[in-house]
């Protein structure tokens, strides 16, 4: 599914990701465990193609494509979804619009019909129910006043209802109580199947207690210095970044 | 096919090319000779077998015109223009014999009008819009005239209501916008050629839209629209005009007058969608578009609304005004004004209040691209006599890119003391980090800032009526094409 070599990535001469190299399959959940500054959301960034970050080596493979040639919005329609540590508020533009803007925007780019208003309306309806999304919400403007648990979810709704291939989740259980941690995981879950893969980016081991990773890597200084399955994690939980990075 | 149905696909499938109206249509022409003087003032008057006090009426304004200078306040380049290298009359020949019916126009410019979204047909108009269409200088058609007229609204051109309606025409013509007022007006007063003429009579509610298209189609041809709508007591009308021109090298004048006159507690809703041709990427050609548009609240409890989408013409100079005389009249302002490329526009309003508990509203939304420049120029002036005045503004400015401008100029005068006045303002760029999560979630880069923008002129686009509101979207979005790499 996804294929990353010797990935090297600055950002104004600032060198930030060093020789990374990760292998996602499909079917499989990856966690990406790290601290501050260790190239994360960078990760997140370049694979869903921010201009402003410069390549400097490396390939990255998606679907059998050369990923690096294609736009952000192409990379979204080939299934490749990013949920935002900090998603951004669009004023004017009510939340089930965008939504239906986006789905269209896929099949329109997939050469499919655009989806009819019933349709759509059924659709949302029992998304929002699985996630417990009060569709009054969906009536606001993107994001506009939400709560930063309302945001999450919000993501999480558009993510199943975009139905990706591979879904990147930045840092989403940052800022989350426990229930709306709880409502988010199921979410995932609810999606994964053996036909899409997961890349969840987070600092605490918390969140993976609620999605189970196939995987767990742990990056620092731009590199993945340690790669194991979920006892990795619990491991990290108990020593730290510092312990773990250093005997790597 | 409904007409709102009709234009939607008519917008959808006008393509790629930069301006989707830009074709012109081979008619023959009647035209006089090029040039402004009192000859072609009396060829036009002699053409609309117009009578002689609407005659003396022109060329009394074309010596008024003569003697004023052109306004200069705008913060706008305004080429030097030469009124004596444009034609100011022409018709379709096939239209001088005035057609009867649908059935006799000319098939060419029924087609024309198909092409532009605009269905004359009678069977067509299923969506409750009556249409007057502009061709040039003539009135080529007003659909649903017979219903309107059981009612006693009078919905025609205004050369027909000179000769069917006097003293209507003698009373208002000319009372909101004096001939005198600037040398634009001086000049449409002097040449006007066509334009629409609505009359509500006292106490009837308008049950259907009705809608004047103007399309400059001649070259060289300068359009001059004249408007007057008066809703009497108690009556309530809601108005929608749509304009566009060919794609041509050279530079069109569209200098328009508008008026309107609310009687007590009636009210007029004004919608303009301007999509004139605003010149290529480089400046070359477009309409220069100087408009004068103003409205009298005489009536106590009277109400006029102006809502404008001003996304073509080369230069944009125009401001809707409101002059609120009676007591607890209210006048609103909602614009949308989108520059790109080197498009120029220069428009905001006027809130006169003059009566007491009077109130006006003023929403702008300014929106920049390319290297253009955008200017709101706003006056509200509240009177010694209006006791208890209110006026809300707010403009907001956004840029797309890093070579436009945008202007806020807004001028208050406030002679009572009892009045409140608010202004707010903002100005913003267009945010990357928005474009890159709708990216994310699939949407092009130019889908993307259609739907910004949209949002942002959202609290206005919603005054507009319904069915143009999802045409006006489009063309914000399209108007815009081009404006991000």
């Amino acid at each position: 599914m996804l294929e990353i070599k010797n990935l090297h990535v600055s950002i104004e001469e600032k060198k930030i990701i060093k020789g990374l190299n990760l292998s996602i399959n499909k079917g499989e959940v990856h966690a990406l465990m790290g601290p501050n500054g260790s190239g994360k959301s960078t990760l997140s960034y370049v694979l869903s193609g921010k201009d402003k970050y410069e390549i400097d080596d490396g390939t990255i493979e998606y679907n059998e494509k050369n990923l690096l040639e294609l736009d952000v919005d192409e990379r979204a329609n080939e299934g490749l979804f990013l949920a935002f540590q900090y998603p951004m508020e669009i004023p004017g533009v009510q939340t089930s619009f965008f939504l239906k803007t986006a789905i269209n925007s896929k099949r329109k780019y997939l050469g499919q019909s655009e989806m009819d208003a019933l349709e759509f309306a059924k659709l949302i309806k029992s998304k929002s129910e699985d996630l417990n999304i009060n569709t009054e919400m969906l009536k606001r403007d993107l994001n506009v006043n939400y709560s930063g648990g309302e945001k999450k979810k919000q993501e999480i709704l558009q993510m199943s209802m975009l139905s990706p291939k591979m879904a990147i989740l930045d840092e989403t259980d940052s800022g989350l109580d426990i229930d709306a941690l709880r409502i988010v995981s199921e979410g995932v879950n609810k999606l994964r199947s053996k036909e899409n893969s997961f890349l969840v980016i987070t600092h605490y081991q918390r969140l993976l207690n609620y999605i189970k990773p196939d995987f767990v890597h742990i990056i620092a200084d731009g590199r993945i210095v340690k790669s194991g399955d979920y006892s990795l994690a619990l491991e990290l939980e108990e020593k730290g970044y510092e312990e773990i990075s250093n005997s790597a | 096919m409904a007409a709102t149905e009709q234009t939607i696909k008519q917008v959808n499938t006008l393509g790629d090319t930069d301006y989707k109206y830009g074709f012109s249509t081979e008619l023959d022409e009647i035209r006089p000779p090029k040039g402004l003087n009192e000859d072609i003032i009396k060829f036009i008057s002699t053409q609309k077998e117009e009578p002689e006090w609407m005659l003396d009426w022109r060329l009394n304004a074309f010596k008024v015109f003569n003697k004023l200078p052109k306004p200069e306040w705008a913060k706008l380049n305004i080429p030097e223009i030469d009124y004596q290298d444009c034609y100011y009359y022409s018709i379709p020949k096939s239209l001088k014999d005035k057609p009867k019916s649908l059935d006799e126009i000319d098939p060419e410019i029924i087609k024309t009008y198909e092409k532009l979204g605009i269905p004359l047909k009678e069977q067509k108009m299923l969506s409750g819009i009556a249409v007057d269409a502009v061709f040039d200088s003539v009135s080529v058609a007003t659909t649903y005239k017979k219903q309107l007229s059981d009612l006693g609204i009078v919905f025609c051109s205004i050369s027909e209501a000179v000769k069917t309606h006097p003293d209507l025409v003698k009373k208002y013509l000319g009372s909101v916008i004096p001939v005198s007022d600037h040398s634009f007006a001086a000049l449409n007063s002097a040449v006007f050629t066509d334009g629409s003429f609505i009359y509500i009579p006292e106490g009837v509610r308008c049950p259907v839209e009705l809608s004047t298209y103007f399309r400059i189609n001649a070259m060289n041809t300068g359009q001059f629209e004249r408007t007057l709508i008066i809703a009497d007591k108690d009556s309530y009308v809601s108005y929608l005009e749509g304009c566009t021109a060919p794609m041509r090298d050279e530079n069109q004048l569209h200098a328009a007058n508008v008026e309107l006159v609310a009687l007590d507690n009636a009210e007029i809703k004004y919608s303009t969608v301007q999509n004139w041709y605003p010149g290529d990427k480089e400046g070359k050609g477009g309409i220069y578009n100087f408009v004068t548009k103003r409205g009298a609240c005489r009536g106590k409890n009277s109400k006029i609304s102006w809502t404008q989408v001003e996304t073509g013409s080369a230069i944009t100079w125009k401001y809707p005004s409101c002059i609120l005389q009676g007591d607890n009249s209210k006048g609103e302002f909602y614009s949308v004004a989108i520059t790109n490329n080197m498009q120029q526009a220069d428009t905001g309003t006027k809130m006169i209040h003059i009566g007491k508990n009077t109130s006006s509203k003023i929403i702008s939304k300014g929106i920049s691209a390319g290297k253009a420049n955008n200017t709101y120029r706003g006056l509200v002036n509240i009177l010694s006599k209006a006791k208890n005045a209110r006026n809300f503004t707010q403009c907001d400015s956004l840029l797309i890119g890093n070579k436009c401008g945008a202007h806020t100029v807004p001028y208050i005068e406030s002679s009572n003391s009892d009045s409140m006045v608010e202004h707010e303002a903002t100005t913003s760029k267009i945010n990357e980090d928005q474009l890159f999560y709708c990216q994310q979630r699939g949407l092009n880069s130019e889908d993307a800032v259609g739907l910004i923008v949209n949002g942002f002129c959202k609290e206005v686009l919603q005054h507009l009526p319904m069915e143009f509101a999802v045409e006006a979207q489009k063309l914000v979005a399209i108007s815009l094409e081009g404006s991000v790499g």
